[in-house]
């Protein structure tokens, strides 16, 4: 049994990636990006694939620096505090993950280009405005040796500047992965301009060629390579969900501090104590379930247990509920200030609300606990 | 024909259980261990007020399953799975008493014993008080032999505890008690209380109180129980009246006690949030049970309710387990233990709303088909007061932890 404490390595890792992007990529490097219309930042990504992360979860092997998933959500959650943009989640996250759980030669040599830091990905499951992977009815059907697919992805976060895509659809014996460039004829990519300011697109496809090489696993048995590949982003989602908490919060308990009025301090009055109070100890649980959800991927490769699901739907369902008050007591404590464009807590109380919509909302995981839990 | 050494025989069943140190040995030992210990009776994972064994010297055993279970793990250690072998432990370390409480709940085992001695005189002598003091104190708490009850809060000094004004006067071989407590649980039936005593009434409030182990047989103590909204009585006032205490039966130095008992509140904190009340998941679900209640059919708000309910249970659950990693790898939660306490006893609270949502009318009846479900409700209103209240917690994150001015 892990203990749930982080170790050294973990507490040095947290360190360094706060150093880093609190110089490289703080809030304000978010809303530059935002003012000058763009969703990507290559020339930081390639410093974070520099740094190890892109590679985070790639085995030593394909360059990369293999780190485990606990260290993937200690980076995430660092991602978060500061609301960084990259393909961290979607690229060396989901995909390496469901890469990971493929053999052969091309499953080896996207490792490596991820941990080079030279490809990004996305992943397009969903189609409807809720995440239900298993209701995908794109069809892929059989022409020959190959597939053609036709239908449309929705909310396909960073679909917009992917190199590939992970796309999921509906073959005659089952749903089946695909792994595809992204320019390939028949994709037709949508950039929705999205709350967060981030990277989303809706991506159509029609009559778009896939051959046998083009899936990614076994054909009718997506699940086994995309649910690992959906419990690893879940749960570095969720880590990036409770450091934008704690960032947000962070900003909230300075900002009690230093506000005056009535002569004193705010937050000498105990009504805000209690609500700042309040919203550190739903932080602290959930970093718990966040620690936890980590342990339990590293401890489990092949993510097939009931009880990986359980921990990654716990950490998914607290994260989404605490960054949601982190940032409502964030805007409330902070009074008018917190409502105005040129504050930061916006960005975070828009980022919030798209990561707890990302890869399935409360309900969606609550759902899942329930049912482990035998209700 | 070859002389040969013959092998000792190794019989596992002799070796103490506390003697494996090896974490997967221990859990194959302990398994054969409570198959063969653990009386069927005691195997309803049942954790309800009527079905605590509290020890002491006057205690009726409900069962000699209950006698028997106690006894059996009180002679592995077991009672007090993390206290040192001298003084009545197992003297297990972390991994192996995650093991040991895994272990109990696979099979759902009840606690062979609880106490106020296991969960707060225990901590706080182990921490504070002289190796005489463990050997003589400790052991009969393990055995369950000696009932300890907290004399604390008194009439004026409820949240704002340091006022207390029970006082302990310095009569040279002795020290003199006059004064009153209130909210001793199961005074009346304690063999021994731990209380928080002025020692110098001209010192700043903090600087004057001393922490006391009082013989509750000594002259001039009796006690009141007071009847409760649940029809039960397990809290009491305690009245001193000119009551002599041997001068060695001060914990830590006289006036000094505020250090003792901010140090056992932590314990405490940790204790009323569910180390002891079965929070720490691995239990049945929550919502099994009130989908069983509701006969297998939820309505939608209920369900929702009681999703909410179960993935705060697992995280705070998961929280009270990582403090003890923390507090293991030299990190002790100090001020944090407040949240511990806020957050289990707050959803304590929720989780028997939930219970009686789902129980309908059965819920309603003292005693009826649900047992002592309505009791054990109206029980849980008082977690979020005993061993200070929410907003006493939340006061102590925001000014301690959060470094709020005021």
């Amino acid at each position: 049994m892990a203990k749930l404490v982080k170790t050294e390595e973990e507490v040095m890792l947290a360190d360094m990636a706060r150093g880093f992007l609190d110089e490289a990529a703080p809030v304000g490097h978010l809303r530059a990006l935002r003012d000058t219309g763009q969703t990507h930042d290559p020339a930081l990504w390639a410093e974070m694939a520099n740094m190890g992360w892109a590679g985070v979860l790639v085995p030593e092997a394909q360059g990369g620096s293999d780190m485990g998933h606990a260290a993937a959500g200690v980076l995430a959650g660092e991602m978060g505090r500061t609301l960084t943009l990259s393909p961290f989640l979607s690229t060396a996250v989901i995909a390496a993950t469901a890469l990971r759980h493929v053999a052969g030669d091309r499953a080896g040599a996207a490792l490596q280009a991820i941990a080079a830091g030279q490809r990004t990905y996305a992943l397009a499951v969903d189609e409807g405005t809720k995440h239900a992977p298993e209701a995908s009815q794109m069809a892929a059907h059989k022409v020959g040796n190959g597939f053609r697919l036709n239908g449309a992805k929705t909310f396909v976060v960073d679909g917009g500047n992917a190199d590939r895509l992970l796309v999921l659809a509906r073959a005659e014996e089952g749903l089946t992965l695909f792994d595809l460039p992204a320019d390939r004829a028949g994709i037709d990519r949508t950039g929705t301009a999205m709350i967060d300011s981030r990277d989303s697109a809706r991506v159509d496809f029609t009559e778009v060629e896939a051959t046998g090489d083009d899936v990614l696993g076994t054909v009718g048995d997506a699940m086994s390579v995309l649910t690992p590949a959906l419990q690893a982003g879940q749960a570095a989602l969720a880590a990036e969900a409770t450091g934008l908490a704690a960032g947000a919060f962070g900003m909230t308990v300075d900002y009690l501090k230093e506000r005056k009025q009535f002569g004193v301090p705010i937050g000498a009055f105990q009504a805000l104590q209690h609500r700042a109070a309040h919203l550190w100890c739903e932080t602290e649980v959930t970093a718990s379930a966040i620690l936890n959800a980590g342990r339990m991927l590293d401890e489990d490769p092949e993510n097939a247990t009931l009880a990986v699901s359980l921990a990654v739907s716990l950490a998914k369902a607290r994260a989404n509920q605490t960054a949601k008050l982190a940032v409502i007591e964030g805007v409330q404590m902070h009074g008018g200030i917190g409502m105005t464009d040129a504050f930061d807590m916006g960005f975070y109380m828009k980022r919030a609300r798209v990561a707890a919509e990302w890869l399935g909302d409360y309900g969606y995981h609550a759902e899942r606990v329930a049912q482990a839990r035998g209700f | 024909m070859q002389f040969c050494i013959a092998e000792q025989p190794q019989d596992v069943g002799e070796a103490s259980l506390h003697d494996i140190t090896d974490p997967g040995e221990f859990r194959s030992a302990l398994r054969v261990w409570l198959e063969e210990n653990c009386p069927e009776e005691m195997r309803d994972g049942a954790g309800d007020e009527a079905s605590i064994c509290w020890g002491g010297k006057n205690w009726a055993f409900a069962s000699d399953a209950q006698r028997q279970w106690l006894n059996r793990c009180a002679s592995e250690g077991l009672t007090v799975p993390t206290w040192p072998r001298a003084y009545g432990g197992a003297g297990l370390d972390r991994a192996r008493e995650k093991i040991f409480h895994a272990e109990m709940r696979r099979i759902n085992a009840r606690a062979p014993l609880q106490s106020f001695g296991i969960w707060m005189l225990g901590p706080a002598l182990l921490h504070f008080g002289t190796e005489e003091q463990k050997l003589h104190y400790l052991p009969p708490i393990a055995r369950g032999e000696v009932r300890w009850c907290p004399g604390y809060s008194e009439p004026g000094a409820g949240s704002d505890l340091a006022s207390l004004q029970t006082r302990c006067e310095d009569k040279g071989d002795h020290w003199l008690v006059n004064g009153q407590k209130v909210w001793t649980s199961y005074a009346d039936r304690a063999d021994w209380i731990f209380a928080l005593v002025r020692t110098d009434r001209d010192a700043p409030k903090h600087k004057g109180i001393s922490f006391v182990l009082l013989d509750m047989e000594s002259e001039g103590v009796s006690t009141r129980p007071i009847r409760l909204i649940s029809g039960a009585s397990p809290f009491c006032e305690t009245f001193f009246d000119n009551v002599q205490v041997p001068k060695e039966q001060v914990v830590g130095e006289v006036n000094r006690g505020w250090d003792v008992a901010k140090y056992l509140l932590t314990h405490e904190r940790q204790m009323i949030s569910g180390g002891a009340g079965g929070l720490t998941g691995g239990g049945r679900a929550l919502g099994a049970i009130l989908s069983e209640d509701a006969g297998g059919e939820m309505d939608t708000v209920l369900r929702a309710d009681a999703m909410r309910a179960e993935v705060d249970t697992l995280a705070i659950g998961l929280t009270l387990e990582r403090y003890k990693d923390q507090a293991e790898a030299g990190q002790g939660a100090g001020d944090a233990s407040a949240m511990l306490k806020y957050m289990g006893t707050e959803l304590n609270k929720q989780r028997f709303e939930l219970l009686m949502s789902s129980g309908g009318s059965d819920a309603l009846e003292w005693d009826g088909p649900l047992g002592s479900r309505p009791a054990d409700w109206l029980r849980t209103k008082a977690n979020s007061i005993e061993g200070g209240t929410s907003e006493v917690m939340l006061s102590i994150v925001a000014k301690r932890v959060l470094g709020l001015p005021g």
